[in-house]
């Protein structure tokens, strides 16, 4: 066997410290975009550094588990994340994020079980909070990844009486915790703990609508790093105490940054079930003063493009789902060619990730600088012969400017309706993610192209090589 | 033993700084690569499978420490090529073309 590292030496802390140098440069880059790429190799670097210490401890058996615990888990890795699809992107980040939550807790359960029950202070109070906020992370995980997968509803689940109900699977998991780190030592006792917080991590997301999803799974995210920092304090290894908190923290910063970009409060988005579809919303738009939706088709929106002097894309989940990011290059370079000029407004939170548009659009060729930002586009629709919005709502509804009571009131939007024109390309009159109609829709210099978005492109293009 | 505590604990204060403090000026446009990024880093805790399931000596700890290891490696590769796709997004330029047909 080659020289093996003694737990506990030198030598293996330096390894560890090589790792931590390693995460850290790694975040700094990420947070840059033209490093970023460089950022997640060296990570990769870090990782690879940190297993193969560990590896190669002295007292590490059981390799043919290890080895194929680690290919399992390695094949399911690398599928997932290379055959999904670019949209589904972030609930493959949920999922990665939910089973390293689900790993923190059973390492905490086997360091209850091989204590048996009789850990020193410390330990156990990292054993408790590693099995709690790894369950909880795991669980929850699965739900916002079954959200938005749409394997249940992306839609709020509630029911009477849920914040109590929740509360008190909470507390039953925290008075657990609170028994176990006064000595209770019996082992039903850590799997009654992580039964709660398994229900607690599925009843916190179901009342939280797929809008909000983002900021949830960031949350998680934040959290399973907590759980692997309390299980370094449980096995004494500064790796896991380090990164994991690195996480935690910026995790956590990370999930404020993206409220914000929303314009609401982390508690907001975790109890306020927003979501729900409003009263009488659905297939009927109709204002009180009997304004209704107005369709158009493909040769009247061609004609309108054509005769522009500039044209704001205003991308969303629609073209996203609809893979239309190519086509819809494609339709601005032929408009740009006839002397329109096109540029792109990019909301914080269109999608179903922040930075969801930029990739798509990054990924069909669009030129950066094409790209505009909320606040820089803003100011510019006033002088916007025609608005397309391809599959975005909620981001552009008015009502959050003025309608104290809907639920995205005071959420930054895109002043789309200040466009002289508005074309909306949508599938249906089905509300958006946030579950409410979208008055723009009713606004006299709108109208609908009903339709997959990625067709309505393509008949767009023809109609305007024809026009 | 008390020592190492205080220095473990002093070790977490600085790493809740410095996690803060490093990703403080992140644009937008990269919150969605960056949270895949942090995802992967907390997938460290494979190395708390490895010491688990490496030292296992009874069924129980074998099977408890085998799923954390799928579930862990799951998170480090997955956690790292999803991080990786959503930034090669970002890495191509296209420079040669436009300004090609203009009247």
């Amino acid at each position: 066997m080659i020289a093996l590292i003694a737990p506990g030496s030198n030598l293996l802390g330096i390894l560890y410290l090589v790792t931590i140098i390693c995460f850290i440069l790694a975040l700094k880059f990420l947070s840059s975009p033209k490093h970023a790429r460089r950022g997640n190799w060296i990570g990769g670097v870090g990782m690879i550094i940190a297993i193969v210490s560990t590896l190669l401890l002295d007292g590490i058996s059981n390799w043919v588990l290890i080895i194929v615990g680690a290919a399992i888990g390695s094949i399911v890795g690398v599928v997932g994340a290379r055959r999904v699809k670019m949209t589904a992107m972030p609930q493959m980040v949920a999922l990665f994020n939910g089973v390293g939550g689900g790993a923190a807790a059973l390492v905490a359960i086997s360091e209850f079980h091989i204590a048996d029950g009789n850990l020193a202070a410390t330990p156990i109070v990292s054993t408790v909070l590693s099995a709690l906020i790894g369950s909880i992370s795991f669980a929850g995980s699965l739900v916002a990844f079954a959200k938005l997968q749409e394997l249940v509803s992306g839609r709020p689940i509630t029911f009477p009486g849920q914040n109590v109900f929740n509360a008190a699977v909470f507390i039953g998991a925290i008075a657990l915790g609170i028994a176990l780190i006064a000595g209770a030592s019996q082992q039903w006792v850590i799997w009654l703990l992580v039964l709660l917080a398994l229900l607690f991590g599925v009843l916190f997301v179901l009342p939280i609508g797929g809008a909000d999803m983002p900021v949830v799974i960031s949350l998680l995210n934040a959290a399973t790093g907590l759980a692997a920092s309390a299980t370094g304090f449980v096995l004494s290894n500064t790796v896991l105490i380090v990164a994991g908190m690195l996480v935690g923290a910026s995790g956590t910063l990370l999930t404020m940054l993206m409220a914000k970009a929303m314009n609401r409060s982390v508690t907001n988005v975790l109890f306020g079930a927003f979501g729900q579809i409003q009263s009488g919303a659905g297939s009927a738009l109709r204002a009180d003063d009997g304004r209704t939706v107005r369709a158009t088709t493909p040769e009247d929106v061609a004609v309108q493009l054509s005769f522009a002097r500039k044209v704001v894309v205003v991308p969303g989940y629609g073209m996203a789902v609809a893979q239309a990011q190519h086509d819809v290059r494609a339709l601005a370079e032929l408009l740009e060619e006839r002397g329109v000029k096109v540029e792109y407004a990019i909301h914080p939170v269109a999608g179903r990730m922040p930075g969801h548009m930029n990739v798509l659009l990054a990924e069909a060729n669009v030129p950066y600088d094409a790209l505009k930002e909320m606040d820089e586009i803003n100011p510019e629709f006033p002088q916007t012969d025609v608005a397309l919005v391809i599959g975005a709502n909620d981001v552009t509804n008015p009502a959050a400017r003025h309608d104290t009571s809907s639920p995205i009131y005071g959420m930054p939007i895109l002043d789309v309706d200040k466009a002289h024109s508005v074309i909306v390309m949508k599938r249906s009159m089905n509300p958006g993610f946030a579950g409410i109609d979208n008055e723009l829709y009713l606004e006299p210099q709108t109208t609908m192209l009903f339709g997959d978005a990625k067709d309505s492109v393509v008949k767009l293009i023809a109609a305007v090589k024809a026009t | 033993m008390n020592l190492s505590l205080v220095i473990e604990l002093t070790i977490l204060a600085l790493a809740i700084f410095l996690g803060i403090e490093v990703i403080s000026k992140v644009p937008a446009m990269l919150h969605t690569p960056l949270m895949s990024g942090t995802n992967f880093i907390h997938g460290i805790i494979i190395v708390g499978a490895i010491v688990v399931l490496g030292e296992a000596d009874d069924t129980f700890l074998k099977v408890v420490g085998f799923v954390a290891i799928v579930l862990a490696s799951a998170n480090v590769v997955g956690g790292w090529f999803v991080t990786d796709r959503m930034l090669e997004m970002f890495k191509k330029r296209p420079e040669p073309k436009k300004e090609s047909t203009k009247p």
